[in-house]
């Protein structure tokens, strides 16, 4: 109805204007992070990569093509490591800033629109898994676990790619729920089994064929698959194909669903 | 449309409502907010005042009925409409991680304030709010009235021109109350619009020019807080406390000394132009209450007479 005479805000704008907030937060996390982000996953190589991965004389025909144990577990672990990430800064800090800080309430009394911290909270999101997983492959790459820089630089770029899929799902799915206990339940059932099943410790062919199936169905398998034909050199072109119509399919929906979930818990 | 050349509304509803489910919170409201004034939605708790804000805030999507807030439409300008108002909202939305100082800078910086302008800006409102020397304090070490007085400098930071205040004085002490009284009145005197909800009728006729008394979702009645009490009510109420249950009894002994009586659990009220003439009267009857007050009308009293309720229960 208005000609107004105010200029529309674009999203980039708005989304822009959160800078500063994440960086707070970033200030006053950072250092807690820092163990979980970087040491934990030094842990979990030098444990079962180096040191279990010592009892395991397989050959890579038993290792889908991997020379030593350490190299397949490693890339299951930083894809696994991304997944962790990016839902741990989902879960109970989305369900802190509706419930207990209420800081989404005092966003939106701003020209932010629930869309847009959504937006800007990924990004941050994005920035936490792509420093931890960028450190995490750095680290592997001192142990020689990598065939060639370009696909040390893909792989990186897989685990944004993975970081985001389970982000926005999460964000969504944290967005609707009323009760922190939810979250128990959803790392039982749906992260933790993911994490032990989904071919990261151990080639999925060894499961029963029902179970493979089910692992193959996991987004978690498809990043790990993916990180693995990068970081190893043996991509097969139309299976990476899949794997990244898949976490980008998931990513895409996975937006619309946590913008559209934040909105409608916001708009009371 | 160009509302240049007449007062500009800054808020503009017809038949507003909100459901929530099968509830309907707001049941078709006509409101009219006009530059430069000071205006309150009077009720009591449920009655829909906050529903109401939380549209006119631009962040609760109307159910039905017109809305336009400073000529724009929430559904589709919201980020345009919210540049330009302030709000406190009820509940406390600081974020207890950052110090006081940067409660304002970041908050400032989500209306696309540029960070040295949003610094000197953060300065000045601390000053208006007094609170410069806690500004590097924690916010959860602040009391309740100063963490309000922070809330309100926050409202203030993008200069708005229609400031939104939800209960800005519940849960504050009286003092503390006082305090923000002020502010609001300095803000008044610099042009900012008020609109505000509150269940203190003192605060209602401190605060407003103009205010609308709601109930279950409806306006029952509108206008100054003055208009409103000679309109609703008697000049004077003389209050009679009698003993507990003695109340409904003695009512009808007195019910011919006032233009009306209102029965209420712990006391009788007589609504009259001269109290001390109804209170010599009551006495030369014979009565004798525990305890007698007489006072001038209040927007408690409309209210009484409006609804059939007290404002606090």
């Amino acid at each position: 109805m208005s000609q107004a005479t105010t200029t529309r805000i674009t999203r980039f704008d708005l989304v822009a204007r959160q800078l500063d907030y994440w960086v707070t937060v970033y200030k006053r996390t950072w250092r807690g992070s820092v163990i979980t982000s970087f040491v934990m996953p030094l842990l979990y190589v030098t444990a079962m990569g180096v040191l279990l991965g010592g009892f395991i004389e397989q050959g890579p025909e038993a290792l889908e093509g991997a020379p030593t144990y350490l190299a397949f577990v490693a890339p299951g672990l930083v894809a696994a490591h991304a997944m962790q990430t990016a839902t741990g800064e989902v879960t109970w800090p989305v369900m802190g800033m509706i419930k207990w800080s209420r800081t989404y309430y005092a966003m939106t009394a701003t020209p932010l629109r629930p869309s847009d911290i959504v937006a800007a909270q990924l990004l941050f999101v994005t920035f936490r898994v792509g420093s931890a997983c960028g450190v995490f492959l750095l680290v592997l790459a001192i142990f020689g676990v990598f065939a060639s820089v370009g696909g040390l630089l893909l792989a990186w770029l897989a685990q944004i790619l993975i970081g985001l899929a389970f982000a926005t799902v999460f964000f969504g799915f944290s967005a609707m729920l009323k009760h922190e206990s939810g979250f128990a339940i959803v790392y039982r059932l749906v992260v933790i089994p993911q994490f032990l099943f989904s071919g990261a410790f151990f080639p999925i062919s060894n499961l029963s064929p029902t179970l493979e199936w089910l692992a193959r169905l996991t987004p978690l398998w498809h990043g790990v698959d993916l990180t693995r034909m990068l970081l190893l050199d043996r991509v097969d072109g139309s299976l990476a194909l899949v794997h990244l119509a898949y976490l980008t399919t998931m990513a895409v929906l996975g937006w619309w669903f946590a913008a559209s979930r934040l909105t409608k818990r916001l708009a009371l | 449309m160009t509302l240049q050349d007449t007062p500009a509304a800054m808020v503009h509803a017809r038949g507003l409502r909100k459901f929530y489910g099968d509830v309907e919170a707001v049941r078709g409201i006509d409101v009219e907010v006009k530059q430069g004034e000071s205006f309150g939605f009077l009720g009591p708790n449920g009655a829909g005042k906050s529903s109401t804000m939380r549209m006119i805030a631009a962040v609760s999507p109307p159910s039905g009925g017109e809305l336009s807030i400073l000529g724009m439409d929430p559904q589709t300008q919201g980020p345009e409409i919210r540049s330009r108002i302030g709000v406190c909202p009820q509940e406390d939305t600081l974020d207890n991680e950052l110090n006081v100082r940067d409660n304002l800078v970041v908050y400032g910086r989500y209306f696309g304030i540029p960070r040295r302008e949003v610094a000197e800006r953060a300065d000045e409102l601390l000053d208006f709010v007094q609170l410069t020397d806690k500004s590097k304090a924690k916010v959860e070490d602040l009391s309740g009235g100063m963490k309000r007085r922070l809330t309100i400098a926050r409202s203030l930071v993008n200069k708005p021109d229609l400031l939104l205040l939800d209960e800005p004085t519940t849960g504050l002490d009286p003092q503390a109350r006082h305090l923000l009284w002020d502010r609001l009145f300095r803000l008044k005197h610099q042009g900012v619009t008020l609109v505000l909800t509150t269940h203190y009728m003192d605060e209602a006729e401190q605060l407003c020019d103009r205010l609308v008394v709601m109930d279950g979702g409806q306006i029952v009645a509108e206008g100054s807080p003055l208009d409103l009490i000679r309109s609703h009510s008697t000049r004077e109420v003389a209050e009679l406390r009698f003993g507990v249950g003695e109340h409904e009894a003695l009512a009808a002994k007195v019910e011919d000394l006032a233009e009306r009586v209102e029965v209420l659990p712990d006391r009788l009220l007589l609504y009259t132009t001269d109290g001390e003439e109804a209170l010599a009267r009551v006495h030369e009857r014979g009565l004798s209450p525990a305890a007698v007050l007489v006072r001038r009308s209040t927007l408690e009293d409309v209210f009484l007479r409006l609804t059939g309720r007290t404002l606090v229960d």
